[in-house]
């Protein structure tokens, strides 16, 4: 039986009225592997933050750390237990070197005064040594790679006697390969009796590298099942409490016409040889590894980043698209993948979000916004898509993930594209939440709107769209419709593909 | 439970308390006629150009080169009249001299503006950066053109800008009434107000949104030269004189009008109606303490002192967004 | 090689050696000793503020609000050696309590408050010059005494020229240059430095890796209080007297050279060395224009396009390195 590292009985944690953990019990062994999964606001963060020390658990909780039991765990306690958290941000200086990002926590931890730029190298080369890996010292963050700055990140955990890893959603920003290396580190770490809690919403992700998974909702853990019991599906259950409608997409509402054609487009350091079609009605899921180039593609068609070479028509003629305002009045939309910073005006009401794309159709006579055409506008948008504000007025920031992405959608609808391009459109969005934003897709489908849906989670791609394109370094590798093959034959192919071809 | 109050009523109750306190200490004086009436004429100039200020960092930016950019349309103003008119320019000038001058002014504002807006809008320069080197340049210009003197006695039409009034109505406030109505109308019911707000929080959501993000910040880089331009005019007009380093420290008391006025340091948020009130606290304060014959520079001390009171009261109630993005 | 060419100080420097040819082409007087010497003297009450400005720069913060320390803290000094006597010594040691206090006042309305640096230090700066106006009654003090006329007459190193008069170079250089010295010490060699570094860097991180901002604000405002306050005392030997208004107004222009020495409004960049050659670049300026006989009104034309075209060229710059490159497979 493997050791006991961390025991956590009873933890309660109530934040001004709202319970954000109900008697979770937790633990883990040494060299254990052990995955946290929940959906967003089920209680992760807190129960990262308890064991980190930032925040205490209510009365009662029994926190144990190898057999010394704590009444009040505090940061400093869990710094001198060796556990180390690596934030989902990565916390790194971009300013500074990979040795000083390394080695600055340690020499803090030490009480450093006087900084001996010697002990700084051997600390950062003795941590880069303990994961075999050849990091550039001396080159600053802000140069390097994400995947080379998640390696800093968690050299830097290293250079303590650290016992438990906690990563937090470490592979957001990583390409599979990334992942992969990821993987081979964590694993060496496991050889070294080091725990690792590994934090993700990748369900695949999870499943392929924990021993152990826990899975905690709405402040409950639902239970800790070993690696064999589970699989994706059957965790989306655990983590949702509900039997989602994974059913795949059905609908077929392809026209014949050709909406939209693209020859040989091609962008230096992007994509090059992209050639497909997109009819009215269709949803063409597009997936590939993050850093494939499909976001590069989508934002080439919605003139953000204009192609170099090659054709694209639209309704059969063709046509140039050098900005985002040309790509609108062609008719259209982009919803990008990153929400907080593309999508939507976090600061601001959700009113202004809304309308933000067709303000110049609201004008009256004199050019000055109409304020009936404004609010009618608004009421509409909102409640054609069902979204739940307490008023237009309310900032974006205020509202739940979902909510949010309905109102990206809703901005987006508002000018009646012929196509919209969905550039992940789930992310950070609850299970529910997502079933429904699959639902308006599929809706505006139906009414003739040509969809390109990207994602790199591939059953979101796979039961919601007619056809899909695999993109790979910057080419369209391979092309298959749904109602041909099944989720299982697909995800092979994918790995065999994107993987065989490195 | 949090109870939210308005920011402009927050300020209008400040403004009352203010006024009650002046009068208190006053008296009667306080609201005498030809108080308000120098009141009236005093708020004008620092008025329109904290309406300049204030549009700057609505997207976020500031606006450092203001004051150099009116002195150098007075300047213009004057030089343009005194080659037009000669040596007898306190005493001639028709209409149309005026005008023109006037235009050449304002033109050269539009230009500042423009330089502004294309430095930051199309380099990416950040705006505290690049207005500090057109007021530095702008300044230098000015000090070229004169040879650092002052140009001074204008036409009787010029002075009446400043020092005129329309039915027992101050000219300067009614020039200051129209241009904060304008920016008002701007700011509330065109699509440029809109776009300058979405854009001070989050310009890549704005570009990615089909707002032409570049255009928007040389439309608001023009309309914060244009208006130095208007205050040129009354500056001219109430100093009846043109010179290089006039008006200095105005620069950071638009500024402290703008957030005083409920203007957000980092951008988006703002309301004219906000640094209308604000510009009247501090004119009222002004000129009680002068009414009281405290030292100006003590005025200068105690607006400074109002500006962190009013930024502390903003930390308490939790409305400030400080997310460390000011001044791109 | 590669490295040299990557670093924005080389241009600068590149920038001066240009300049100073062009000057001396026109000037022989500009490369001799005694000109250059009598540079780094007068410059140097502006080399001391660039300095703390630097370090409020790194942090990502800033201050404007430096040059009403520095005049309130020679002010008070003037008076108290007029009124109670003392040596340069006590006279560098009230101006330094002086301007860390002053600064400290800052570092917390900013801490504590979460105000922006700047909005923060224009409402400091009007209430520190209002209240020195106020209570100075806004006069100039010219007697002051003997001993402080002595000191800023000394020198290290004396030479004399071919006039017979005599120059060389000054303690107040030597100071300026050891502050320099100091502070790249500080930032290079300390935890505190390096703090404050990381906290211009990534606020948030800093706080996790377990630095304490409060203590790297208090630092970084005092220590630019403290250099306000000597170079309060170092304008007043080079000018030999103390005036309540002769320095308010120039905080942008004290800004202008840290910048033009490659430090980041953002944050988290900029070093000693470059802040010294943006400082000696903005003196070259202004003493090859006296030796080249073009009329002072220039002045600031020229530096005013200076910055423009400095800050240009840098976000250009900025601009090239934010594109995202895929590696696409070759046939």
């Amino acid at each position: 039986m493997a050791e006991k590292f961390l025991s956590l009985k009873n933890v309660n944690k109530n934040f001004g009225g709202v319970q954000a953990l109900k008697s979770v019990d937790f633990e883990i062994n040494k060299g254990e592997i052990h995955s946290l999964v929940g959906e967003n606001g089920s209680g992760k963060s807190t129960l990262i933050k308890i064991i980190s020390g930032v925040v205490r658990a209510d009365n009662g909780a029994v926190i144990e750390i190898e057999g010394e039991t704590y009444k009040d765990f505090s940061a400093i306690d869990s710094i001198r237990k060796g556990i180390e958290v690596i934030y989902q941000d990565l916390s790194l200086f971009p300013n500074l070197t990979v040795a000083e990002n390394i080695a600055l926590g340690e020499m803090i931890a030490t009480n450093t005064k006087i900084v001996d730029w010697k002990r700084v190298h051997q600390i950062a080369s003795e941590a880069t040594k303990k994961i075999n890996s050849s990091l550039a010292l001396n080159e600053l963050v802000a140069n390097i790679s994400l995947a080379d700055q998640q390696l800093v990140a968690i050299c830097r955990a290293l250079t303590h006697d650290v016992k438990l890893v906690i990563m937090d959603e470490p592979t957001t920003a990583l390409t599979r390969n990334e992942v992969d290396d990821l993987f081979v580190v964590v694993k060496d770490l496991q050889s070294k009796g080091i725990s690792t809690m590994f934090v993700s919403h990748k369900l695949d992700e999870v499943c392929e590298i924990a021993d152990k998974i826990s899975v905690i909702r709405d402040g409950v853990k639902v239970g800790t099942f070993s690696n064999e019991e589970l699989d994706d599906d059957k965790l989306t259950m655990l983590m949702t409490g509900m039997e989602i409608d994974r059913e795949n997409y059905s609908g077929d509402f392809r026209s014949k016409e050709t909406l939209l054609s693209v020859r040989d487009l091609k962008k230096t350091d992007n994509f090059k040889d992209i050639s497909f079609e997109l009819h009215a009605g269709e949803i063409l899921g597009i997936t590939g590894l993050l850093g494939s180039g499909r976001t590069e593609l989508a934002q080439a068609l919605f003139g953000l980043n204009p192609a170099d070479s090659g054709d694209i028509f639209l309704d059969g003629k063709r046509v140039r698209i050098s900005n985002v305002r040309e790509a609108i009045s062609m008719g259209i939309a982009y919803v990008p993948e990153d929400r907080l910073i593309q999508g939507l005006v976090m600061d601001q009401a959700v009113g202004k979000n809304v309308v933000i794309t067709i303000l110049h159709h609201i004008l009256n006579g004199f050019g000055l916004i109409d304020r009936t055409k404004l609010k009618e506008r608004i009421d509409t948008s909102i409640k054609s898509l069902s979204i739940r504000i307490p008023s237009v007025d309310s900032p974006v920031n205020t509202l739940s993930g979902g909510n949010q992405q309905r109102v990206v959608l809703a901005k987006w609808i508002a000018t009646n594209p012929k196509i919209l391009i969905l550039d992940g459109p789930t992310v950070g969005v609850d299970v529910a939440a997502k079933a429904a934003i699959h639902d308006i897709v599929r809706g505006l489908a139906e009414k003739g709107v040509g969809i390109i849906l990207i994602s790199d989670e591939i059953s979101e791609v796979f039961r919601n769209s007619n056809r899909i394109m695999i993109m790979h370094k910057g080419r369209i590798i391979n092309e298959i419709d749904t109602s041909e093959t099944t989720e299982e034959i697909f995800r092979e192919l994918m790995g065999l593909q994107c993987k065989g071809k490195q | 439970m949090k109870f939210k109050i308005s920011d402009t009523l927050i300020l209008f109750i400040t403004l009352i308390l203010f006024i009650s306190m002046m009068v208190v200490l006053n008296g009667t004086q306080f609201f005498k006629m030809q108080n308000i009436q120098s009141m009236a004429y005093q708020l004008p100039e620092l008025g329109i150009l904290s309406l300049a200020m204030m549009i700057a960092m609505l997207t976020g930016g500031i606006n450092l080169s203001i004051i150099a950019s009116t002195n150098l349309s007075s300047i213009v103003i004057a030089l343009v009249l005194s080659r037009m008119l000669g040596a007898d320019m306190s005493t001639s000038g028709s209409l149309g001299s005026i005008i023109l001058a006037i235009a050449a002014g304002i033109c050269v504002s539009g230009v500042i503006g423009l330089l502004n807006g294309f430095l930051i809008a199309y380099i990416e320069v950040s705006p505290i950066l690049a207005t500090l080197g057109t007021m530095t340049l702008l300044k230098g210009i000015s000090i070229v053109l004169t040879k650092g003197y002052v140009i001074s006695g204008f036409p009787p039409m010029i002075l009446s800008i400043g020092n005129g009034a329309i039915f027992g109505f101050p000219v300067p406030m009614l020039i200051f009434l129209v241009f904060a109505g304008l920016m008002a109308l701007v700011l509330i019911k065109t699509p440029l107000g809109t776009h300058i707000h979405m854009l001070g929080s989050n310009a890549t959501a704005c570009h990615f949104s089909g707002v032409d993000t570049k255009k928007v910040l040389m439309k608001t880089y023009l309309l914060s030269g244009l208006y130095t331009g208007i205050a040129a005019c009354i500056m001219m007009s109430r100093f009846n004189s043109a010179k290089a380093d006039y008006g200095e420290s105005y620069l950071l008391m638009t500024v402290l009008a703008s957030v005083l006025g409920g203007v957000s340091a980092s951008g988006g948020f703002g309301k004219v109606s906000g640094l209308v009130i604000a510009l009247v606290i501090l004119q009222v304060v002004s000129n009680g303490l002068n009414l009281l014959r405290v030292n100006n520079f003590l005025t200068i001390a105690i607006w400074g002192g109002i500006l962190i009171i009013v930024m502390i009261a903003n930390y308490y109630f939790g409305r400030q967004n400080n997310n460390g993005k000011s001044f791109r | 090689m590669k490295k040299i060419f990557s670093k924005y100080e080389t241009y600068v420097l590149i920038a001066i050696v240009m300049l100073g040819f062009l000057i001396n082409s026109v000037n022989a007087n500009f490369f001799t000793l005694e000109n250059i010497l009598d540079l780094l003297k007068s410059y140097s009450f502006i080399g001391i503020l660039s300095i703390g400005v630097l370090f409020v720069l790194i942090s990502g913060g800033i201050d404007i609000s430096f040059t009403a320390t520095a005049t309130i803290s020679m002010y008070v000094m003037a008076v108290i050696l007029n009124t109670y006597g003392g040596n340069i010594v006590s006279a560098f040691l009230i101006a330094i309590v002086i301007g860390i206090c002053l600064g400290l006042v800052n570092a917390v309305i900013i801490y504590f408050f979460n105000i922006q640096s700047i909005i923060a230090t224009i409402a400091t700066l009007n209430i520190y010059y209002g209240l020195l106006t106020v209570f100075s009654g806004g006069k100039w003090i010219y007697t002051l005494p003997t001993w402080f006329r002595e000191f800023a007459q000394v020198r290290l190193i004396t030479l004399s020229n071919q006039a017979g008069g005599t120059y060389g170079l000054s303690i107040i250089t030597v100071m300026w240059m050891l502050i320099a010295v100091i502070s790249w010490l500080i930032l290079r060699y300390t935890m505190v430095g390096r703090g404050i570094y990381a906290m211009g860097g990534n606020k948030v991180s800093a706080k996790r890796v377990g630095f304490n901002l409060l203590k790297s604000h208090l630092f970084v405002y005092g220590y630019m209080g403290c250099l306000a306050g000597i170079a309060g005392v170092v304008l007043s030997l080079l000018v030999q007297c103390v005036a309540p208004n002769s320095i308010v107004g120039k905080e942008l222009d004290v800004l202008a050279a840290v910048v033009l020495g490659g430090a980041s409004l953002t944050g988290g960049v900029g070093n000693i060395v470059g802040t010294i050659l943006g400082v000696i670049l903005i003196a070259i300026m202004n003493n090859g224009m006296t030796l080249m006989r073009i009329p002072a009104f220039w002045y600031d034309v020229f530096i005013g396009c200076i910055i423009i075209v400095s800050v240009s060229a840098s976000a250009l710059q900025q601009k090239k390195k934010a594109f995202r490159k895929i590696a696409i497979e070759d046939d």
